[in-house]
């Protein structure tokens, strides 16, 4: 049904729940891949390379964040692919989903950093209304 | 990595605007950087001019902003009190080629060495010596100056909510500045504490005299500021690496570094480095290439020249403000965390590091003992091998070598049983002290009467062990 699924993660309960819907969807035709998205902020970079002891153990630790996710999807036996992105997430993922013509972004409603939505407004909101293909949002 | 064509003008017009977006957030950390060390305002304002246009074209890490900056300024301190503006320049044309010489014997590969603990302690203590040399300028100055530090305050904060496009510091200066003239508000300016020349920077030699004692006088200096303009322009190209998820040559970006401080000490410009601060504005703001570097330089001098005179009348409360919201910046908030969570001897290592640097005001030194007491940790760490014994089978876990002997032939040493095994296949030998304590042990216990075997040791620990002792198999 949508051969190209983009899942936004960060590693949240709420994307968690995201990815079971992806998956759901997945499991209607063979075909159909998941992508999954996790965007890192820019302004974590700086925090990200002075804990991290090397760029490789950085990787790992960013992985590890979405293991949960990956998990989930490795058990449930669908095909995927995982991409690391940096930007602001809310335009960086309409970004890469316009740029990549996926078929469908999956999105928790609600992500880690709930005070910060509070002051900038939701990602999932933002992408739903800018992104070009069709866009699921959890709740 | 990226063609050189790309590297220029892959990313034109995103380029153009950030450089303009930097230089101007470049004008007041410039002028507040030269007002720590001691100097005109020009000086720092020419450095950061020559640096980001000469490291545009020179550097090894495209996107990356390179100018005048706090942490050199602190190095600099002490030497410009004693002995000058022209012994600075002279110890910045001296980091340049101590640097280059570094840059050319791969210096880079030693940043791995230096330990993250180090790293948080380095940018913890820089922040804590940036917000300290803005002391002096908020006290006892009057109810006016605390107000304008915290309106400064209020609007860097807040207004980037709002407005995007323009740096919020700027906008403080703006606002603030007019209203000291607006309201007729006395308050110290950049005016009181230096100069602003609206014209290019020009080539000539540092007035100092060419003799060993001048030597001896800028070497330290030269030093520490090389190496503290290469820990954080590596720092910051590793940012930068990370946040636009491409490579840079680090090798090269140490060598640009040097040539960028060896020319711009011939211009009247003060030893510089890369910014972590401006670069993240940079990529923020959507600059990739090296033309944005390029462009915030250009800019930077062209404001200069054409609007030099205003910059004279910019309250330093104001100032003040900014470089207090580059501390909180700079400092690393995740620390706190890092202190609890950390192994003990990282999070000892890191409050080290910041003590010595503050007690010091030195960054060098304060890196120098970070990285030895570190080194001194890992070496205690490695050497605890872990030894279990069960029916005289001792089991030997970690590695041995001349730090780790002593505790096993100890342990070996005091065995009671007469047939005693020792299983080296959780070990690995490497060294000579290794070898001999391996012997040491076999030789006392047999001495005794007691039958020992070795077993399980690795095939690399096995040659060492045969060509120590010059029983080669190959015969």
């Amino acid at each position: 049904m949508y051969p190209h699924i983009l899942l936004a993660a960060d590693g949240s309960e709420n994307s968690v729940r995201a990815a079971n819907e992806a998956i759901k969807l997945a499991k209607c035709s063979p075909s159909s891949i998941i992508e999954v998205v996790m965007v890192t902020d820019f302004e974590k970079s700086k925090q990200d390379i002075l804990h991290a002891q090397s760029a490789e153990s950085l990787l790992l630790e960013r992985k590890r964040k979405i293991s949960n996710v990956e998990l989930l999807l490795t058990t449930e036996k669908v095909n995927y692919k995982i991409t690391f992105l940096k930007g602001s997430p809310g335009s960086e993922i309409v970004r890469y989903a316009n740029e990549q013509k996926a078929d469908l972004v999956v999105i928790g409603s609600r992500g880690l950093n709930g005070l910060q939505e509070m002051v900038l407004g939701s990602v999932s909101h933002k992408v739903m209304k800018r992104v070009h293909c069709a866009a699921l949002i959890v709740k | 990595m990226q063609t050189i064509q790309q590297q220029w003008f892959g990313n034109i017009r995103g380029d153009i605007l950030s450089g303009i977006v930097v230089a101007l957030a470049l004008i007041p950390e410039a002028i507040a950087f030269s007002i720590i060390a001691g100097v005109d305002p020009m000086v720092g304002l020419y450095a950061s001019f020559s640096i980001a246009v000469i490291i545009a074209f020179v550097g090894g890490r495209p996107g990356m902003i390179s100018a005048a900056t706090g942490a050199m300024a602190l190095v600099m301190v002490n030497l410009v009190a004693d002995h000058g503006l022209n012994y600075l320049l002279a110890a910045t044309i001296l980091t340049g080629i101590i640097q280059i010489f570094l840059g050319v014997f791969k210096i880079a590969k030693l940043m791995r060495f230096i330990p993250n603990s180090v790293m948080i302690g380095f940018v913890n203590a820089l922040a804590i010596l940036i917000f300290m040399a803005q002391v002096p300028h908020i006290l006892g100055e009057g109810i006016i100056t605390y107000v304008f530090v915290a309106v400064t305050l209020v609007i860097v904060y807040t207004v980037p909510r709002f407005i995007k496009g323009i740096p919020a510091p700027l906008i403080a200066i703006i606002i603030l500045t007019a209203i000291t003239f607006i309201f007729g508000i006395e308050l110290k300016t950049i005016g009181d504490l230096g100069t602003i020349t609206q014209s290019l920077p020009s080539f000539f030699l540092p007035d100092v005299p060419f003799t060993l004692e001048t030597l001896q006088i800028i070497l330290p200096y030269s030093l520490a500021l090389a190496v503290v303009g290469l820990l954080e322009s590596l720092l910051t190209a590793q940012i930068v690496d990370d946040m636009t998820d491409t490579k840079s040559d680090k090798n090269r970006e140490a060598r640009g570094q040097g040539i960028a401080n060896f020319v711009t000490g011939f211009f009247g410009g003060m030893a510089g480095c890369a910014m972590i601060g401006q670069s993240m504005i940079n990529v923020k703001s959507g600059g990739r290439g090296r033309l944005s570097t390029l462009v915030a330089g250009v800019f930077l001098i062209f404001l200069i020249i054409v609007l030099g005179n205003l910059v004279v009348d910019i309250p330093m409360p104001v100032l003040v403000g900014i470089m207090i919201m580059v501390c909180i910046g700079t400092f690393d908030w995740g620390s706190f965390k890092y202190l609890v969570t950390a192994p003990r001897p990282d999070a000892l290592v890191m409050i080290t590091t910041v003590a010595i640097v503050v007690y010091t005001d030195n960054l060098a030194i304060g890196v120098l003992v970070g990285v030895i007491l570190s080194a001194l940790f890992f070496v205690a760490s490695i050497s605890r091998v872990k030894i279990t014994e069960q029916d005289g089978i001792y089991i030997i876990e970690g590695p041995l070598f001349f730090a780790s002997t002593q505790n096993f032939v100890q342990t070996i040493e005091q065995a009671t049983v007469d047939q005693i095994t020792i299983d080296l296949s959780s070990s690995h030998l490497w060294d000579e002290s290794s070898v001999g304590a391996i012997v040491k042990v076999v030789s006392k216990l047999e001495e005794q009467g007691k039958i020992v075997t070795v077993k399980g040791m690795n095939p690399a620990s096995e040659l060492l062990y045969q060509k120590l002792l010059g029983i080669t198999t190959s015969q």
